[in-house]
């Protein structure tokens, strides 16, 4: 199944953004058979590359767009295991960090390693894939699935599991 | 939990069906609405092209949608059709305001369906034919469960016919619902053998009060808006009363109602608003309000169990400085210098018995009740729950509380107010108790082998009641003497002679025959004989009142699973059967105790009750009668504030606060002062800290609703709690070589239970804080039996001892322990 990306590089100050390439598909179907009505089940999720696990310093939340520039998004090397953690370590996570209660932008605290809104008091673990320890969310955190290539090392974002804040559908 | 990946949802839409929604949950009652449309449709992105009005082309800001998969569903009709449904908060509901919280806004994904959470619904009635459970029809049931009343009505009188039974509104009850079970209880069976859900007594929870003169709920939530001061006392309203607190009581504190104070107060120094939190343990309420703004937060950490001692320090303290209304005193109370000789307390002896230093309880008094620059009185609202109505004698507390509250005039202005907070909503419209007060202590009936009926009605009281384990392994020992002789029927047996082989079992050998009539096989109810299925609000029209006494229409949208029924439309069935089987043999006199019952809709039981203008025991008083459906649907989710005062140019016209005319609830129209002398703790209490090392205080949690009979269910939850947590002090863990995620035992003289360990620094050492009522871990099992004067639990009068059980790998791998304190 070919796929077309583009790479983005992170710069090491860690605020990096990566450019979502529009159109690009990892559904082997539609590019095939483009004739044919998709009849797969998935959104047409993108993929980005967003850091190399060699580049990654622990427990600093990375900013990116995911899956396009209005989704903000985190991703934290939490350096131990944690479910859903990608990468030689498995410990490499990502979300949403729109608060998937009402909007607000989400922080996340390094000490407690956690992500907060300060809107309506919700918490979220980053080591508990997004649990919400407290607060009005209906579902845990949005998390943003990775895939983790062990050649070059990259991390890319390939979908989202759950409904990002302000969306009929993840992709819009 | 194990799902298919959610991250779309089906718009509704134009002309997708839109009803009236109010939370089934808690108290405070937030508007929603529910689209329904065929399974087959969907509605498109474009504003105009959805019944929601929002233009989803592209990403919405935040704070403008209230939108989630788990407000979604896909449900099925009875005519075979299915249909996808959407309930999401209402924006121009004056409670939440298009907010939600955890509980209600998963409403959507509650509702029935066969492969969903609510799977697990009742159906059909089912009866225990001694080995497992099988399903009846209504006509079988009814025939058992009437037949068997019939008998012991006959034989041996109303009061050996006992039920547990729901008496609130919501998804719980309602006001057709609280009618209909009353009217069967107390008018037709005539029987006093009655407990409520969360009390082994049919009592109030607020008798102090309203023997003061004072209704429990007498203020709007928009007073919290207003006032100067807010004294939080027992309660953890972030968790419980979510959205009272975030769209009414925390916008003052940020300072966001200070233009609407000045302008209803213009008289009046407006300072920046203050807080006060009485509690044994620091709250996430009280972190959050301190994340807010520190310095305008007091907590007095009172010891357990000492509240009667504060209100009577403070009250003592208030009076020799001169800031107590002397001319409201003396023009609408009574009974003041009683009241204060006997409550009177220094300073130092109040500081002495709860542990809060004269500081700050002078803070305390400043803040709350100190005159402002201009010269008023401040306008200091004191917000109540469970630490107070389950704590060391309710009656005794509430009457220190409001005697200091009446002393400065604390009610009946706005901005004030001395209210519950609330658990569920309410619904109460019933005939007149017919038992005394106080009334009997059912669950000790049962114990002592009285009793030989009991329904449980629209609750789980194995989970909310005191001295759980004890009185759990009683039930199981009466309903097993039942099951036994139920195994042993043979084939072919007729109705009556299954009634012979019941009342056989519970007249000579000591059985209790147990029915459930619930949404779900309970657990009460898996113990039982018999279960019957009920239907909840959206399966049902139901009426319901918020803790601002605003009544709502919720509507009916879809229909309830298999043959479930309304409570009201069961309790009729019942009375019309037994009225059937006294009229077949003749005897016209007990036939007509149950007439009364011809109801074809919940509607029908709300007209019959709710709506007679006396003689009834109703939160709609004289002015019920004002109300109908068609008035209250025309009020949408913003409803009426009872009791209503008028019906004009149709409109419902209602009252914000009770009190404002110095009137109250008594006989002589005054506010009667009670006196309220501190005496420690009750001696089983006492004996029990005496002997055990950890204060096993207990309440809810902002995930669970209630005993989880839906949550439990619903993996987001049970993901979160998968038993019962338990808040312990590190230290105190480490001592035990307890880590969080480990399984605990909780153990004292009365019982035992486990609990999930879950450190948190900010309890005090010695302190702990379990969650109520849960499936996996039943706190209640610790818990004294003893009660106030009016049969009213003290349940937060716990202590026990703990030891580590297991440690559980899987929780520790899957649950969050970080701190629920907002910082």
């Amino acid at each position: 199944m070919s796929k077309i990306s583009r790479r983005n590089f992170l710069k090491s100050s860690g605020a990096a953004v990566a450019i979502p390439l529009m159109g690009s598909t990892g559904n082997a179907l539609a590019k095939e058979n483009s004739q044919l009505p998709d009849t797969g089940i998935m959104l047409d999720y993108p993929e980005t590359t967003v850091s190399n696990s060699s580049q990654l310093p622990v427990n600093k939340a990375i900013n990116f767009n995911y899956p396009d520039d209005n989704s903000p998004c985190a991703l934290i090397r939490m350096g131990h295991a944690v479910p859903g953690g990608v990468g030689p370590d498995r410990d490499i996570v990502a979300y949403s960090i729109l608060c998937n209660h009402m909007g607000c932008p989400l922080n996340y605290d390094t000490t407690t390693r956690t992500f907060k809104c300060s809107c309506h008091f919700s918490i979220f673990d980053s080591e508990k894939a997004g649990q919400m320890v407290t607060g009005q969310a209906t579902e845990d955190l949005p998390r943003i699935l990775l895939s983790y290539d062990k050649a070059s090392g990259d991390i890319k974002a390939v979908g989202i599991d759950g409904l990002i804040f302000g969306r009929q559908a993840n992709v819009v | 939990m194990t799902q298919k990946i959610k991250d779309r949802i089906g718009l509704p839409p134009v002309n997708a069906q839109k009803t009236n929604m109010i939370c089934h949950f808690c108290i405070v009652g937030c508007g929603y609405h529910t689209y329904k449309w065929p399974v087959d449709k969907e509605g498109g992105r474009k504003a105009s092209q959805n019944a929601l009005g929002v233009d989803f082309t592209q990403p919405v800001g935040s704070l403008q949608l209230s939108m989630t998969p788990a407000m979604t569903n896909t449900v099925k009709d009875k005519d075979g059709q299915s249909y996808n449904i959407m309930m999401v908060p209402d924006k121009e509901c004056v409670v939440n305001s298009g907010l939600y919280s955890t509980r209600g806004g998963a409403m959507g994904s509650l509702m029935y369906n066969d492969t969903g959470a609510s799977k697990e619904r009742l159906k059909y009635p089912r009866f225990f034919t001694g080995d497992d459970w099988t399903d009846w029809d209504w006509k079988q049931s009814m025939a058992v469960y009437a037949g068997v009343t019939k008998r012991i009505l006959d034989k041996d009188g109303a009061d050996q016919i006992m039920f547990n039974a729901f008496d609130h509104g919501g998804g719980g009850g309602g006001f057709e619902n609280t009618w209909g079970t009353g009217k069967y209880m107390f008018s037709a069976l005539k029987t006093k053998m009655v407990r409520i859900h969360n009390r082994p007594a049919y009592n109030s929870e607020c008798h102090a009060t309203r023997d003061m003169g004072i209704g429990e709920l007498n203020n709007s939530y928009e007073d919290s808006e207003v006032a100067d001061t807010i004294m939080f006392i027992g309660m953890n309203t972030y968790e419980t009363q979510t959205n009272y607190f975030l769209n009414h009581a925390l916008l003052n504190l940020k300072g966001e109602t200070k233009e609407k104070r000045k302008k209803w107060f213009p008289e009046e120094s407006i300072a920046d608003s203050r807080f006060i939190f009485v509690d044994p343990r620091r709250s996430t309420t009280q972190a959050i309000c301190e994340q807010t703004a520190k310095d305008r937060v007091l907590h007095l950490q009172i010891e357990p169990g000492t509240d009667t001692a504060l209100f009577n320090g403070l009250l003592s303290y208030v009076v020799k400085q001169g800031w107590h209304n002397k001319k409201f005193i003396a023009q609408h109370t009574s009974g003041f210098d009683t009241a204060l000789k006997a409550n009177r307390m220094s300073l130092a002896d109040c500081s002495k018995a709860t542990g809060v230093s004269e500081a700050d309880l002078k803070k305390a008094a400043e803040w709350a009740y100190k005159p402002k620059a201009s010269g008023h009185a401040p306008r200091t609202a004191h917000m109540y729950e469970k630490g107070i109505i389950w704590g060391n004698d309710n009656y005794k507390i509430q009457s220190a509380l409001v005697d200091l509250v009446l002393a400065t005039q604390n009610v009946g202005r706005r901005g004030t107010g001395v209210c519950r907070l609330g658990g569920h909503q309410e619904g109460y419209a019933r005939p007149p108790y017919p038992g005394p007060r106080p009334a009997p202590y059912i669950d000790q009936e049962i114990i002592n082998g009285n009793g030989k009926m009991l329904t449980v009605w629209g609750c789980n009281s194995v989970r909310t009641t005191l001295n759980a384990q004890r009185y759990q392994a009683k039930i199981i020992e009466r309903s097993n003497i039942v099951r036994d002789a139920l195994i042993h029927l043979g084939g072919g047996l007729s109705t009556e002679q299954i009634v012979d082989v019941i009342y056989d079992a519970v007249s000579n050998k000591g059985g209790l025959f147990i029915t459930s009539i619930n949404l779900y096989p309970t657990k009460f109810g898996k113990l039982g004989h018999m279960m019957l299925p009920a239907a909840h609000p959206g399966e049902m029209n139901l009426t319901s009142m918020n803790g601002e006494r605003r009544m709502r229409l919720s509507e009916k949208f879809m229909d309830a699973p298999g043959i479930a029924k309304p409570d009201c439309l069961i309790a009729a069935d019942i009375a019309n059967t037994l009225k059937a089987l006294y009229a077949a043999e003749g005897n016209a006199k007990m036939a007509n105790r149950f007439d009364g019952f011809d109801w074809d809709t919940e509607e029908d039981a709300f007209n019959d009750g709710f709506r007679k203008p006396d003689g009834i025991d109703s939160q709609g008083g004289a002015t019920g009668t004002l109300v109908t459906y068609e008035r209250l649907r025309a009020m949408g989710n913003n409803g009426v504030q009872l009791p209503v005062k008028e019906f004009k140019n149709g409109k419902l016209i209602g009252t914000e606060m009770n009190y404002t005319d110095n009137k109250f609830g008594t006989d002589d129209g005054k506010a009667h002062f009670l006196p309220a002398p501190w005496t420690g703790l009750p001696e089983p209490v006492e004996k029990l800290r005496s002997k055990h090392r950890f204060w096993i205080n207990n309440g809810r949690a902002n995930h669970i609703w209630q005993t989880a009979f839906h949550d439990k269910y619903h993996a987001f939850r049970t993901d979160r709690y998968p038993m019962a947590p338990i808040e312990m002090n590190p230290s105190d863990a480490r001592d035990l070589g307890i880590e969080s995620g480990d399984v605990v035992e909780v153990y004292n003289d009365y019982g035992s239970t486990v609990a999930m360990a879950y450190l948190e620094p900010d309890m005090k050492p010695g302190h702990t804080f379990m969650l109520f009522g849960y499936f996996k871990g039943n706190v209640g099992n610790v818990v004294t039996d003893w009660t106030d004067q009016n049969v009213v639990p003290y349940y937060k009068g716990t202590w026990a001892d703990i030891r580590k059980a297991s440690s559980m790998a899987g929780y520790k791998e899957t649950v969050s322990f970080k701190r629920r304190r907002y910082s």
